[in-house]
């Protein structure tokens, strides 16, 4: 059952980039002068904007599991946060291709005054580069190799990541910042979610201290 | 003896305004827009204020020695990706959203360092000169560019009417405060009504155009109708459209780009391939090109170089 699930999860998360992709190359992907064109006037800024786009939201709904699976009670969907996860991995090497060899055209200068000079584009690249990691230790070899503590641990990045992502968009913008706002307010909600959880004194240390008021009563 | 009176039309058998206007765009979707177009000789005499509701050809038109030879963009790219937040921040939107926007009545407001205040009206203003035919490469802050026929004559004309006193040393640009017909001014994301302005030797250059058309015809409602200004060698948002007022300053005057991020968005804001604030700015894509090109200096309008003769452009951007 999961499995066949997953197989249909992967596909959806497949179809914004079969969206893009069938809205690029049009009616006639033979004839490429008409590459784009369903796209508007600047196809290049479009496949920008719409692959950055699914790279926050994958980012989102990866960060959305792990409160889901606790209130509506279903732990299985602990089973698709990897795949989530990648594809928001998979976006982001797309949004950012984009950027280093269609929008640049690999012009080596440009990109690295990019990088250093301009924050949005430094906070975006910080965004990108702390999910590498995430990518690569993904796997059960990794898990196991690193511990499940430690593992977990490094997997906290992804909640930087999200922040630098909604910070690259707001910044990003010219005036209307009312999207990246939208995107900063689910995150927000998705990082407060885990900080009620941390503050919130867990079963296992409260009697923790209940141990330690006894022993202390004991010595008395 | 009997007066009869001459008319017996009930005002309920007139057609009311919008439903007679709206008329042409039904014609015009069923792709009966010829049909439309024989009919609208008779409808002018009939409304005049019909005129000039949609694109309508501008007769006279004069080629121009300030036009370059680029290859043109083609017209439904330059009318359907508009920055024009008034209606909307997605550069689709306007095209749609601006189609019922009401370009008649208009007029502009003369104010400032002038003799007197005045109040011409568009047509009037529209006869101040022959219609001149100017291609010239239209450069956006966010790194893509056009080249577009626009239609007009230099602002010079209308200064030179404006008879502005010697104290006027710039002037500022108000577009229209209308909220009923421009959703997106309900959204403080500018603090509207839109503002630019130049310094009266820009403003006098005659590169410096005063638009009310182009491709041959009125300008679309979303490219600015139904007047604008256009100055090549700056960026786009100094262009400003749907202009109700122009003003003669001793100082220099508020621009809403500036105010709204100072950093990014300076009074001068020339095309600068060397300053970058927003962007970088050494390369542009050309609508319907793949690879980038260089970003000339003045978007290549060598001539307005002496305006900023001694003046350091990195601090004045």
């Amino acid at each position: 059952m999961i499995r066949v699930l997953k197989i249909v999860v992967f596909l959806v998360c497949l179809v914004p980039l079969g969206l893009l992709a069938w809205r690029f190359f049009g009616v006639h992907p033979t004839d490429m002068s008409t590459w784009g064109a369903a796209l508007g006037a600047n196809p290049v800024e479009a496949l920008e904007h719409k692959t950055g786009d699914w790279t926050l939201r994958f980012l989102l709904i990866t960060l959305a599991i792990t409160p889901l699976r606790k209130l509506l009670h279903v732990p299985a969907l602990i089973k698709f946060r990897r795949m989530f996860g990648l594809f928001a991995f998979f976006y982001g090497c797309l949004h950012f291709t984009m950027y280093l060899g269609v929008d640049k055209f690999f012009n080596a200068h440009e990109i690295f005054a990019d990088i250093f000079k301009r924050k949005y584009i430094t906070v975006g690249f910080l965004a990108f580069v702390l999910l590498i990691p995430l990518a690569v230790t993904s796997t059960t070899g990794w898990i196991r190799r690193l511990g499940g503590k430690r593992w977990q641990a490094l997997h906290r990045l992804i909640y930087f990541s999200a922040i630098a992502g909604v910070i690259h968009y707001l910044w990003l913008v010219k005036a209307d910042i009312r999207e990246p706002l939208e995107y900063g307010a689910i995150l927000a909600v998705l990082l407060a979610y885990r900080a009620v959880v941390w503050l919130r004194p867990s079963p296992a240390m409260r009697s923790g201290a209940i141990t330690r008021v006894r022993e202390k009563v004991a010595v008395e | 003896m009997l007066i009869k009176p001459t008319t017996d039309i009930r005002s309920s058998e007139i057609t009311p305004k919008d439903v007679y206007l709206n008329r042409r765009n039904f014609l015009a979707g069923l792709g009966l827009s010829t049909v439309a177009a024989a009919g609208l000789g008779m409808k002018e005499l009939l409304l005049p204020s019909a005129k000039a509701l949609a694109t309508d050809k501008i007769a006279g038109i004069q080629k121009s020695q300030f036009s370059t030879t680029e290859k043109i963009t083609p017209i439904n790219d330059v009318s359907h990706y508009n920055n024009y937040y008034e209606f909307s921040t997605e550069k689709e939107e306007p095209a749609k959203m601006a189609k019922d926007f009401r370009t008649r009545p208009w007029s502009i407001t003369i104010d400032g360092a002038v003799p007197k205040k005045q109040k011409w009206d568009i047509d009037a203003i529209m006869k101040f000169a022959a219609p001149e035919e100017r291609i010239y490469r239209h450069r956006c802050v966010e790194g893509w560019s056009i080249v577009v026929p626009w239609v007009g004559f230099s602002l010079s004309e209308l200064i030179k009417r404006a008879e502005s006193l010697g104290k006027a040393k710039f002037v500022q640009f108000t577009s229209i405060l209308d909220m009923t017909q421009m959703p997106g001014q309900r959204q403080r994301i500018l603090d509207w009504p839109y503002t630019e302005g130049l310094r009266m030797d820009e403003a006098m250059h005659p590169l410096t155009l005063l638009c009310f058309g182009m491709y041959g015809e009125s300008l679309p409602n979303q490219d600015g109708a139904p007047i604008r200004l256009v100055v090549p060698w700056k960026y786009g948002f100094k262009s400003a459209k749907a202009i109700v007022k122009i003003s003669f300053t001793d100082h220099q005057p508020s621009t809403t780009w500036n105010e709204a991020n100072p950093h990014d968005f300076g009074f001068y804001s020339n095309v600068n391939p060397n300053v970058d604030r927003y962007h970088s700015q050494a390369h542009e894509r050309r609508l319907g090109e793949f690879r980038p090109r260089p970003t000339l200096m003045f978007n290549g309008y060598d001539q307005v170089a002496g305006l900023y003769s001694g003046m350091d452009l990195a601090k004045n951007y």
